[in-house]
């Protein structure tokens, strides 16, 4: 029983990096850009976003957890945001391929990541780390002690960081504007067919700006997760790598659903940390292959099953030129 | 008066543009991004001329050097030339990481089994072609179901790379394993490796030739011309009888093909044996190479040769400077980004409102 709930408990703790940057990808997706730079952002949000911690507790020699951890979600944000700007601009306004443009993200996005992060180890002397008072409003419970010792589920529903309920409550939030408001109407439509929209009035290049700038910047906050919880708030590149692959492999299985990524992220969680707990006969490299695998599957099988509402949005890679006709 | 009404300025797409107008463009978004570039220098507070220098003097200044920066060259020009075809059929193919990874295996099976069973000729030409067999292995299942069912290639491309990188490293702790315990591959047997030509591994001149070839083959041939017609309209290629599906996995086998064969040159010329990051990111790079290169392949040799020098170049500037080396990611961002902008000043151009009236008449 223990074992079941430990297991949860750490497939929950690195799905989070993931949901954060599957519900960014599928943001941007949604309005018909594919940006593939999302490992260039996750690496740009977590060196911006412990870069924007630890400094914020060597000038303030010390200061409030609360108030770092809303830095950190700023400046990973702001990071992934500029990045998912510059995207945006190439491929939107100048009109360039997409899956070429956010190659070219990922490249310069794990190059700024890398350099910032060794940069600072440089500059700082060897080590980059944050308190240890710090570290726990990373890492552990916002919730009362007295909540998280109940048996059982305690630990399972108060037990996980903070970034464990602020992801959920942002799949929430986007599910709910994704599918019922006006703006979200809009936005699937400017993903579908945004001729079509841009005939019914929808300002496709605002939408398309705002929709990727804005997703950009929630994938970069799960470099910043990986970096301040799993990694425990130093700059480890090798652990944060692939993580951006394995989010967009992610909201292909979520089907581009805000809410699925919820329980999808804890799934591929669960895959990447598996071969640590579950002991079966097969070798633990091919494990970790399994979220990779399991993608393929869901691919093949929308595309076979044609059901409409499984499908990605409909200009999906594909530029928008107004004067094309 | 109407014009008052009329924006600012509005796009047009040119309709032709001499190639030296061209390539002028190109040559000032290169200038451009060394600007920029030496911008970054100066806010690390180094002098962007000494640090440009470093990074010619570090790829370029000694012999030894430009083997290489050479030696980095070769593997982004090959996978170049495996993309360019599918890209020119719009089918896109970034699984060439995993497709360089797929080939690695291939040879490196044989190395290890028939290092003493064959004469090493003989043993490199079945080395090459299992790398080729493989590449184009991995390359034909999301063809296949491109073909068959529409599946989107590019994600389907996409995780098939990172199945096949953990192929290898469950290759490298298990079967293939040389010392217990030391998750390394063996180092090949020198019959397994690739002989030199001129200090590079001759994995160079089958680049060349293969540069050649796809440049008479897209241009020359019959399944180029094919190839370019379902790139423009897969409607138009139907109407003339083509079968979409099967120039989709044709294709997409000699691409596979040739990024085996990268994938053989690299295990068996650079590294000598097989590791799970061979690709180590060529696979796209390349695709930024083939596409800036608007798929012509002597242009690809240009291109991957900066990107080489920019590498190699920032090894140097690590020691010399301090400057940490990933640096040449960021630089090789900002003239990726710098040259993808610079097609739409080739593609487009603005016309401002004041001069509309004789645009009209002169077009």
């Amino acid at each position: 029983m223990m074992g079941v709930i430990n297991l949860v408990f750490n497939a929950i703790l690195n799905g989070t990096p993931l949901m954060f940057g599957t519900m960014g990808e599928s943001l941007t997706e949604k309005s018909g850009n594919l940006n593939l730079g999302v490992e260039g952002m996750m690496y740009m949000g977590g060196a911006f976003g412990l870069a924007g911690a630890f400094y914020y507790e060597k000038l303030t020699g010390g200061g409030s957890g609360i108030l770092a951890v809303l830095i950190a979600i700023a400046c990973s944000f702001l990071a992934g945001a500029i990045g998912a700007l510059i995207y945006s601009f190439i491929t939107i306004t100048l009109r360039a391929n997409q899956n070429v443009t956010g190659l070219a993200l990922a490249i310069f996005g794990t190059g700024i990541g890398q350099f910032v992060g060794e940069y600072m180890r440089n500059v700082e002397g060897g080590y980059v780390a944050v308190s240890n008072e710090l570290k726990n409003f990373f890492q552990a419970s916002p919730f009362p002690r007295f909540l998280q010792d109940i048996p059982v589920v305690g630990k399972l529903i108060f037990g996980h960081n903070v970034f464990v309920y602020l992801g959920v409550i942002l799949a929430v939030l986007m599910a709910f504007y994704i599918n019922r408001t006006r703006y979200g109407l809009n936005l699937r439509a400017t993903g579908e067919s945004p001729a079509t929209a841009d005939a019914a009035g929808i300002n496709v290049i605002k939408y398309k700006y705002l929709a990727t700038v804005i997703g950009g910047g929630i994938s970069a906050i799960g470099g910043m997760v990986y970096i301040m919880t799993i990694a425990g708030c130093v700059w480890n590149h090798e652990g944060l790598s692939g993580e951006g692959w394995l989010a967009v492999a992610l909201v292909i299985f979520c089907l581009w659903r805000p809410l699925n990524t919820i329980w999808g992220s804890a799934l591929f969680g669960a895959l990447i940390i598996m071969y640590l707990r579950v002991h079966l006969p097969i070798p633990s490299e091919i494990y970790k292959i399994l979220p990779y695998v399991v993608t393929v599957a869901v691919l093949v099988f929308t595309s076979l099953r044609k059901k409409k509402e499984n499908q990605p949005p409909e200009s999906l890679g594909l530029s928008y030129f107004r004067e094309d006709r | 008066m109407h014009n008052q009404r009329a924006p600012l300025f509005h796009l047009a797409k040119r309709t032709s543009l001499s190639p030296a107008r061209a390539w002028t463009i190109r040559l000032a978004s290169f200038v451009v991004a060394i600007l920029i570039g030496g911008l970054i220098f100066l806010l690390l507070g180094d002098d962007p001329v000494s640090a440009y220098g470093a990074i010619i003097t570090g790829s370029l200044g000694k012999k030894v050097a430009i083997r290489q920066t050479v030696k980095i060259a070769v593997p982004l020009l090959g996978t170049a030339l495996a993309i360019a075809p599918c890209f020119k059929m719009r089918f896109w193919n970034i699984g060439a990481e995993g497709q360089i990874t797929a080939g690695a295996i291939g040879a490196t099976f044989f190395a290890l089994n028939y290092y003493d069973k064959l004469p090493s000729p003989v043993l490199l030409i079945v080395m090459g072609l299992a790398g080729a067999v493989c590449g184009a292995f991995w390359a034909f299942i999301p063809a296949f179901f491109k073909a068959r069912w529409g599946t989107n290639e590019t994600l389907f491309t996409l995780m098939m790379n990172y199945i096949v990188i953990g192929l290898v490293k469950w290759l490298q702790g298990g079967p293939w394993e040389g010392k217990p315990g030391s998750q390394i591959i063996p180092n090949f047997a020198s019959s397994a490796v690739l002989p030199k030509v001129f200090g590079i591994h001759c994995g160079w001149i089958i680049v060349l030739i293969l540069t050649i070839f796809i440049y008479v083959y897209m241009r020359y041939s019959k399944h180029g011309y094919e190839i370019a017609v379902v790139g423009e309209s897969e409607n138009t290629a139907r109407y003339a009888g083509m079968s979409v599906a099967r120039i989709t996995i044709r294709t997409m086998l000699l691409s596979g093909a040739i990024s085996g064969l990268v994938g053989y040159m690299v295990a068996s010329g650079a590294n000598m044996t097989l590791y799970y990051s061979v690709a180590d990111g060529v696979g796209f790079t390349a695709i930024t190479v083939a596409w800036l290169a608007q798929l012509n392949p002597f242009a690809m040799i240009a291109i991957s040769f900066l990107l080489a020098i920019l590498d190699k170049g920032a090894s140097t500037l690590q020691t010399v400077m301090n400057v940490p080396a990933s640096i040449s990611d960021i630089i090789t961002g900002i003239f990726l980004f710098c040259m993808l902008a610079s097609e739409f000043f080739i593609n487009y151009r603005l016309v401002f409102r004041h001069d509309s009236g004789k645009e009209a008449v002169s077009e």
